[in-house]
């Protein structure tokens, strides 16, 4: 699996402002539909949001206590923290246009 | 309906022969379900909104908790934690302090369907990693999942949703938790999604429903895999004190009779009743019409029990404390000491404030808390406005069992309508069966005059008067008067009276006759004496008359012969034969 799986901060933005997009992947543990949940969303985050955003990935199986905070239920769930409001998109993400349309994200073409 | 059941987890575990049982706590539930419910598996609890889960899953969780050393995790679906807490603050459960104390963790899900959208796979690990890190960080034995029926709102992919809730159930058995799965009844199954296919070892279905403008709470137990349990329909209640569920019987007929007999206060009652009084934790019915001294027996009763030093409830439907003990005192009963005393509790309320199994239920706790020796209803026909005679009948038995149990004696006050005649009572025959014993008070209206009767119509297990006896109020109490028969006419009040009176001038008068011959009788002996003393004296004197001419004659024969001998010697002649024929002439004499 990805070696960087437990908690990673991907801050590509230049400037040291928070970025436009805080985006949160929680997962349980290293499955493939993890690794696919993240794979596909880093692709779709530097197709659209290049430069703009910032992924946190949270592995419940490390820390369970985190759930609860964001409500939690399924994995892979992707909570959109920032913009508000939040808006939590759930599955592997298999579906770019479903989760553009869930992250309200305009598709860059 | 029983295939879809087996199919989720039948096949999968096998039975243990016995089946460990988890009490719930819950008042009435383990007795219904022998025990309580299948420890280490999930039981579904299902009805419709309000009736009633959310609180039966708290109270098993904080009873868990509190009594059993089982702590509990509470997730919910739709209320929040701090709802929660509010609504078990009201049935006294501080669920904070159980939380602080590691007891019981709560856990509020909040499913938004709109905030969530699903793009490709996913599963409930999330929830799973939830429920697993609650269970371990207080080693939880109970869980109770509050309604997750929630989810399918939130959860787009039902099949997805249903495959997850199989591996839950599946789940939650491996982790050994007892488990209580709230759900929304649906419309041809117990559960709105048909959750009672993943949950099979143990279903209840709870149950609200209004007859008459009566709200009445029921509880059934439709199943129970491994397990016998009650099959009825209870009625629970949610009171102060939380859930209680009213089991008819405790199954069996197994309260121990005691041979004890009690006064009834009455003293002439007790006569009628072998003499003795009634069987200590039996049940009396006292019914009556208006007017017939049915509350006067109660207020007895209760007197009687204070006065040997025995603990008294009295519950008092029609007046309030303070009119009962000024009514009471009228007739001599002073109720008021033994309430100082601590002895007596008067308990009064409007019997249309609560349905009839709230009634029954305060009864319960009052019974417990204050444990009284003697229990009076008055009356219980007040108890229900709407004359459901069977839920009367349910409601008592339940009572009457409940009290035996404990071994309390009781007496319930009946009210009949006035029809004026001794056999207007059958409108509670059905509630007089359960009474040991039943006692009619009736008013006979004749010359004129109305007068209270009592009559023994059953008392089990000892011999009784079947006379019927008028009931009088004194100032000092309530007794039974004799009645008269006169012929064949029960003379009763002033008949009575009259009929005294008539008695007791005819005795008076014989008794004088009486006296007078007895004084004739004597002065004729006195007579008859003196007559006999007359003649033995006139006896008497004859007979000393008689000796004394024996003597004169004696003396004279002897004079004769005396001078006929000197005369013979002078003459020198025998003069023998003069001589003999004279002293017999005078011996004929002397012998009268």
């Amino acid at each position: 699996m990805t070696p960087d799986m437990p908690i990673e901060k991907t801050s590509p933005s230049r400037s040291a402002r928070k970025p436009e997009w805080q985006l949160k992947l929680y997962v349980a543990g290293s499955t493939a539909r993890s690794a696919a949940a993240l794979e596909n969303l880093k692709r779709l985050c530097e197709n659209h949001l290049a430069g703009r955003y910032s992924i946190e990935v949270v592995d419940l199986l490390v820390n369970p206590q985190l759930a609860a905070g964001d409500q939690i239920l399924a994995v892979p769930t992707l909570v959109r923290k920032f913009p508000e409001p939040l808006r939590k998109i759930i599955g592997d993400l298999s579906n770019e246009a479903r989760v553009l349309v869930g992250l309200d994200v305009k598709p860059v073409d | 309906m029983a295939n879809k059941t087996k199919r989720g987890l039948a096949t999968t575990e096998s039975q243990t022969p016995e089946l460990k049982k988890t009490p719930t706590g819950i008042a009435g539930l383990d007795e219904i379900t022998g025990g309580g419910l299948p420890a280490g598996r999930p039981t579904l609890v299902c009805g419709a909104a309000g009736c009633g889960k959310t609180m039966l899953a708290a109270e098993f969780l904080a009873h868990g908790a509190l009594e059993y050393g089982e702590p509990g995790v509470f997730m919910m679906f739709e209320e929040t934690a701090a709802e929660l807490a509010e609504n078990l603050a009201s049935l006294g459960i501080d669920m904070a302090k159980l939380q602080r104390q590691k007891k019981i963790a709560l856990d509020f899900v909040r499913v938004e369907r709109n905030e969530i959208e699903e793009t490709g796979e996913y599963d409930l690990d999330g929830l799973f990693i939830r429920l697993g890190h609650a269970i371990d960080s207080i080693g939880a034995k109970r869980v109770v999942l509050d309604t997750i029926e929630a989810l399918f709102a939130g959860v787009p992919n039902h099949a997805i949703l249903r495959a997850e809730l199989r591996r839950l159930f599946r789940w939650l058995k491996d982790k050994g938790v007892t488990a209580i799965i709230t759900g929304e009844r649906g419309e041809s199954t117990f559960t709105r999604y048909g959750l009672e296919e993943y949950v099979a070892d143990c279903v209840i279905l709870l149950d609200h429903r209004i007859v008459e403008q009566v709200s009445t709470r029921r509880l059934r137990v439709v199943k129970y895999r491994g397990s016998s349990h009650g099959t009825n329909e209870y009625p629970f209640l949610i009171g102060a004190r939380g859930i209680s569920v009213l089991p008819i019987t405790s199954l069996t007929l197994s309260h121990v009779a005691s041979r004890e007999r009690v006064s009834t206060g009455i003293p002439g009652l007790d006569q009628m009743l072998g003499g003795r009084g009634a069987y200590r934790g039996s049940s009396i019915l006292v019914s009556g019409a208006p007017g017939t001294g049915k509350s006067s027996v109660a207020a007895s009763f209760v007197d009687a029990a204070c006065r040997r030093g025995e603990r008294a409830l009295l519950f008092a439907y029609e007046e309030s404390a303070s009119q009962l003990l000024r009514n009471m005192r009228s007739i001599g009963l002073d109720l008021q000491r033994w309430v100082a005393k601590g002895l007596l509790r008067i308990e009064s309320t409007r019997p249309t404030l609560h349905g009839l199994e709230q009634h029954l239920v305060h009864m319960h706790d009052m019974v417990q808390s204050f444990k009284p020796e003697v229990v009076a209803v008055d009356p219980i026909s007040n108890l229900t406005s709407h004359g459901e005679d069977a839920g009367l009948k349910l409601t008592l038995m339940r009572l009457i069992d409940f009290l035996k149990t404990a071994g309390t004696t009781a007496l319930f006050t009946s009210l009949t309508a006035d029809r004026g005649d001794a056999v207007a009572a059958t409108s509670e025959v059905g509630v007089s069966s359960l009474m040991d014993s039943w006692l009619l008070l009736a008013n006979v209206a004749y010359n004129g005059e109305r007068t209270r009767t009592l009559q023994v119509l059953k008392s089990r297990g000892m011999p009784h008067s079947n006379q019927v006896r008028e009931f009088v109020f004194s100032d000092h109490g309530v007794d039974l008067v004799d009645v008269y028969l006169n012929g064949d006419q029960v003379l009763t009040g002033t008949a009575r009276v009259a009929h005294e009176a008539h008695l007791s001038a005819s005795n008076d008068l014989r008794g004088r006759d009486h006296e007078r011959r007895l004084r004739d009788l004597a002065t004729r002996r006195k007579t008859l004496d003196a007559q006999i003393a007359a003649l033995t004296s006139e006896a008497e004197e004859r007979a000393g008359e008689v000796q004394f001419a024996i003597a004169r004659e004696q003396f004279e024969a002897d004079g004769v012969s005396t001078r006929a001998r000197s005369i013979a010697a002078s003459r020198g002649a025998s003069v023998a034969t003069p001589a003999v024929a004279k002293p017999a002439a005078a011996g004929r004499k002397g012998s009268r």
